[in-house]
C-alpha cells in the first residue's frame, strides 16, 4: 500500500453521541479511521464500544454528531442509508446467518438482489447505478463512469440478470472455498459449528466488496477452540488491507494485527495509541487498571 | 332407528335422481373455493399489517399506516362474520353501486375478515424471529421490506403455521354461513335435499363427515408441510 492511499480518511467520526432514553451511553466520540487501519475497540462492560461500533452503520441511529462516509454524513437521517451499508460490511457476535437460507444462498442474498436491482437501473441509462454495480461486479460496468459495459451490454437484459445470480454464486462458492467450505455450501446454517458459522457471516460481508468491515465481538460467543479459526481469517484479511474496526477482549489480537488500540469508557474514548504504546505505556489510570485485570 | 335404512334410502334417492349429487358438489367447491381464497387474501393482506406493525416508527408515513392497520383490524375483529358479510352484500355494495355474486362476496369478506386474525398471528410469528436475522439483513445493505419478505417472514411462516391451519379450519367451518347472501355451500345443497325428501337425519349426518373429512385432509396437509419447512433447522 502506498503512502498516500494509508491517509486517506475513511471514516471521520466527529462528536459523536448516543442516548437511550435518559440514559447517556456515548458523549461524544471523535475518531478517524484511515483506510487499511486495523483499529481495535476495547473497554470495560457497559463502556459503549459495541453501541459505537453500532452507530458507525447506524444499526442504532446517533442521536448526535456527524460520522462522514464516502463524502456523506450518515448520521443524516435523511439520507438512505442502505446503499451506505453496501459498503461497509458487519459481522455479529452471535453470527446472524440467514437460519432459512442455506450457506451458498446466506452469501449470494444481498448481491443477487441488490446487483439485480441496480443492473436493472443500470439499463435504464442509471450511471450511478452503474457504478454501485460495478462496486459489487467490476467487469459489469465501468466503475468511474458507471456507463455498462459492452459485454453486458451486448448480453441484454434478462441474459445479464441470469450471468449475474450466476456470477454471484460463482463468487460464493470461491469465497467459500477460500475458508474451506465449499463441500458445506448447500447445507443449512443450523448444520455448521460456531466458528463455520462465523467465518461463513465474514465471507458473506466480504461478497459486497466493502470498503471497512465492523466486527461486534466476532469470538466472544464461540468455544475456546474455535477462537482461531476466526482470528485466523480476520488476520488474512488485515493482511491483505481491508481496513478493519473490532471490538473485542482478545488482546492477544489487539497486539499482533491491530495499528491502533482504542480504550473507551464512560461514552468516549480515554486512549488511543498504538498497540505497543497501548500496553505499554498507558497513560489514562482507568485503562491501567483495565489492563490490569484483563492481562492476567 | 328401524326406518334408518328407509332414511338412506330417501337420500340416496334424491343425491342421485333429483340433482342432489351436482349441488353437493357445486355446494363443496364454493366452500374450498371461499375458503382458500379467503386464506390466501387474508395471508397477503395479514402479511402487509403485520409488517407495517412491526415497522419502526419514525415517520409520519409509518405512524398513519399503522393507524389505519389498527382501525382495520378492530373493525374486522370487533364484529361477526355474518354482519359483515350482510353489510358488505346489502349496504356497501349498493351505496357504491356494484353487483357481484354471493360467492365472490363471500370470499371477498372471509379474505378480508381472515387478513385481520392473520396480521395478529403473523405479528407474533415475526417477532418470534431472532432480531439479528433482521439485523443481518440491514447490514449486507438490503432494505427493511427485502430483509422482511426474503429472510424474516418465511421463518415466521414455519413458526405460525400450525396456528394458521387452525385459521383455515375455522374458515372452512365458517362457510357455513355465506347462505346469508345467498351463495350455494354445502349447506345449502344438504338443505335442498333435506327439503326435497322432508327428511334432514341423513343429508345432516352426512354434512357433517364432509366437514370433518375437509378439516382431516388440511391437517394432515399441515403436519406434512410442517415437516418439510423444518428441513432447515435439522442437521443433515
Amino acid at each position: 500500500m502506498t503512502e498516500e492511499t494509508n491517509k486517506t480518511v475513511m471514516l471521520d467520526v466527529i462528536d459523536l453521541k448516543k442516548t437511550f432514553g435518559e440514559l447517556e451511553v456515548l458523549r461524544g466520540i471523535n475518531i478517524k479511521i484511515y483506510k487499511g487501519d486495523i483499529v481495535v475497540i476495547t473497554g470495560p462492560s457497559g463502556s459503549g464500544k459495541s453501541t459505537f461500533l453500532r452507530c458507525l452503520n447506524c444499526m442504532e441511529d446517533p442521536t448526535g454528531g456527524s460520522i462522514m462516509f464516502d463524502g456523506v454524513d450518515i448520521a443524516d437521517q435523511k439520507i438512505d442509508i442502505n446503499v451506505h451499508r453496501r459498503h461497509m460490511g458487519m459481522v455479529f457476535q452471535h453470527f446472524n446467518l440467514f437460519n432459512n437460507k442455506t450457506v451458498v444462498e446466506n452469501i449470494m442474498l444481498a448481491p443477487v438482489h441488490i446487483g439485480l436491482s441496480e443492473l436493472k437501473k443500470a439499463f435504464r441509462g442509471n450511471l450511478e447505478s452503474g457504478r454501485e454495480l460495478a462496486g459489487m461486479f467490476p467487469d459489469y460496468a465501468n466503475r468511474e463512469t458507471g456507463e455498462l459495459s459492452d459485454e453486458i451490454r451486448a448480453l441484454g437484459k434478462s441474459a445479464a440478470c441470469k450471468k449475474l445470480k450466476q456470477d454471484a454464486r460463482d463468487k460464493a462458492i470461491s469465497l467459500l472455498k477460500r475458508i474451506g467450505l465449499d463441500s458445506h455450501a448447500d447445507k443449512y446454517p443450523s448444520t455448521l459449528s460456531g466458528g463455520q458459522k462465523q467465518r461463513v457471516a465474514i465471507v458473506r460481508s466480504l461478497a459486497m466488496n466493502p470498503d471497512v468491515i465492523l466486527f461486534d465481538e466476532p469470538t466472544s460467543a464461540l468455544d475456546p477452540e474455535m477462537v482461531g479459526e476466526v482470528l485466523d481469517l480476520m488476520k488474512q484479511l488485515a493482511r491483505e488491507g481491508m481496513t478493519m474496526i473490532t471490538v473485542t477482549h482478545e488482546m492477544g489480537f489487539a497486539k499482533e494485527v491491530a495499528n491502533r488500540v482504542v480504550f473507551v469508557d464512560e461514552g468516549v474514548i480515554k486512549e488511543s495509541a498504538s498497540p505497543q504504546e497501548f500496553f505499554e505505556h498507558p497513560k489514562n489510570p482507568r485503562l491501567q487498571e483495565f489492563l490490569s485485570k484483563v492481562l492476567v | 332407528m328401524g326406518n334408518f335404512g328407509a332414511k338412506i334410502d330417501k337420500f340416496i334417492e334424491i343425491f342421485i335422481d333429483q340433482n342432489g349429487s351436482a349441488k353437493v358438489i357445486e355446494g363443496l367447491e364454493n366452500t374450498l373455493l371461499i375458503a382458500i381464497c379467503g386464506l390466501i387474501i387474508g395471508i397477503v393482506i395479514g402479511t402487509l399489517i403485520a409488517a407495517v406493525r412491526v415497522m419502526p416508527k419514525y415517520s409520519r408515513l409509518s405512524r398513519i399506516l399503522n393507524g389505519f392497520c389498527s382501525f382495520y383490524v378492530g373493525l374486522f375483529r370487533g364484529t361477526p362474520m355474518v354482519v359483515q358479510l350482510l353489510v358488505f352484500y346489502y349496504v356497501l355494495l349498493p351505496l357504491i353501486g356494484l353487483k357481484m355474486s354471493g360467492v365472490t362476496v363471500s370470499l371477498l369478506v372471509f379474505g378480508l375478515n381472515s387478513g385481520a386474525y392473520i396480521s395478529e398471528i403473523m405479528r407474533s410469528g415475526i417477532q418470534s424471529v431472532d432480531p439479528g436475522q433482521m439485523e443481518a439483513g440491514r447490514a449486507v445493505g438490503l432494505s427493511f421490506g427485502t430483509t422482511m419478505m426474503k429472510v424474516v417472514i418465511p421463518q415466521a411462516i414455519k413458526n405460525i403455521l400450525p396456528t394458521l391451519g387452525n385459521e383455515f379450519i375455522a374458515l372452512i367451518k365458517e362457510t357455513s354461513v355465506v347462505s346469508f347472501v345467498g351463495a350455494s355451500d354445502l349447506y345449502v345443497a344438504f338443505n335442498y335435499i333435506g327439503s326435497n325428501s322432508y327428511e334432514f337425519m341423513v343429508p345432516y349426518l352426512v354434512m357433517a363427515l364432509i366437514y370433518i373429512v375437509l378439516v382431516l385432509i388440511i391437517s394432515a396437509g399441515i403436519k406434512l408441510m410442517e415437516r418439510r419447512l423444518k428441513r432447515s433447522d435439522r442437521r443433515n
